[in-house]
């Protein structure tokens, strides 16, 4: 058996690099990516907190952020799509300015 | 040193190296099959931790469809090609270091304050099921997913509206 507190710790990692990369890349797409790793992440922290319990709620909740997931990248990508078509770049640093 | 910890530590290793894959590759695509490749592990993770039907539904909506998305939508905006050179150049070693400090803030935490070394007790039958799955789906947590079917149906409604075409 392994023990809970590894694949938190797992968990914990792969968050900090969801995270790095968030801060670290420009292009909107990569950081969107690094988001998916990020709830990712949190979703392998509740399977095994559902382990260790025998809770089967973990991992009904992680059905749910699965689904919640699946609409915002939908949407964030419909978003980046039509931002694309006005600035004809996804590049963050660029993105700065509110009127479209 | 059991083997299932040695599968753990294998599996682990795959999954870190390919998120810092994914992390710092040039090419967006590159780092796309590194995601997958990072939810494909996850997935088997999920199998280790008893939960089969969340095993199979994240290789089917992670990687088989939010993936797909990703790669249909850097293909279609011609993302692959990136430039690096960003224009702070004090940005990625703070980065680095603020990951740093989170990782080891994270992992002391983990390890002094939460009691997690309790004894695991081996699953009951039918634990991560789709029977069970469904059977606490569909009866304690039924609100929530009458709710997420509304959630998916305005996420559709928004990205068909986002990406019309407005004829002036």
């Amino acid at each position: 058996m392994v023990p809970t507190i590894y694949y938190v710790v797992l968990s914990a990692i792969l968050f900090t690099i969801g995270a790095l990369g968030v801060l670290i890349r420009r292009n909107a797409i990569l950081i969107f990516m690094a988001v998916e790793l990020m709830l990712n992440a949190a979703n392998l922290a509740f399977v095994a907190f559902a382990r260790a319990h025998q809770a089967l709620s973990g991992q009904v909740f992680v059905f749910f952020v699965m689904t919640v997931a699946a609409a915002e990248v939908a949407v964030g990508l419909a978003l980046i799509v039509a931002i694309f078509r006005t600035k004809h770049s996804i590049d963050v640093d660029q993105l700065s300015s509110l009127k479209g | 040193m059991n083997p299932e910890i040695i599968v753990f530590f294998i599996l682990a290793l795959v999954a870190v190296i390919a998120a810092l894959g994914m992390l710092f590759s040039r090419n967006a695509i590159y780092a796309a099959i590194f995601l997958v490749l990072n939810f494909a592990t996850v997935a088997v993770f999920f199998l280790t931790l008893g939960g089969s039907f969340i095993a199979v539904s994240q290789v089917a909506v992670y990687a088989g469809a939010i993936m797909v998305l990703f790669l249909f939508v850097i293909m279609l905006l011609g993302a692959d090609r990136l430039g690096q050179t960003g224009t702070l150049k004090w940005q990625m070693p703070l980065a680095l270091v603020l990951g740093l400090v989170l990782i080891v803030e994270t992992v002391y935490v983990l390890f002094t304050q939460i009691g997690l070394t309790s004894e695991l007790t081996a699953l009951p039958e039918g634990f991560g099921s789709p029977t069970s799955i469904g059977d606490l789906l569909f009866s304690q947590y039924l609100l929530p997913f009458e709710v997420t079917s509304i959630l998916l149906l305005v996420a559709m409604v928004g990205a068909i509206i986002l990406t019309r075409h407005h004829k002036k």
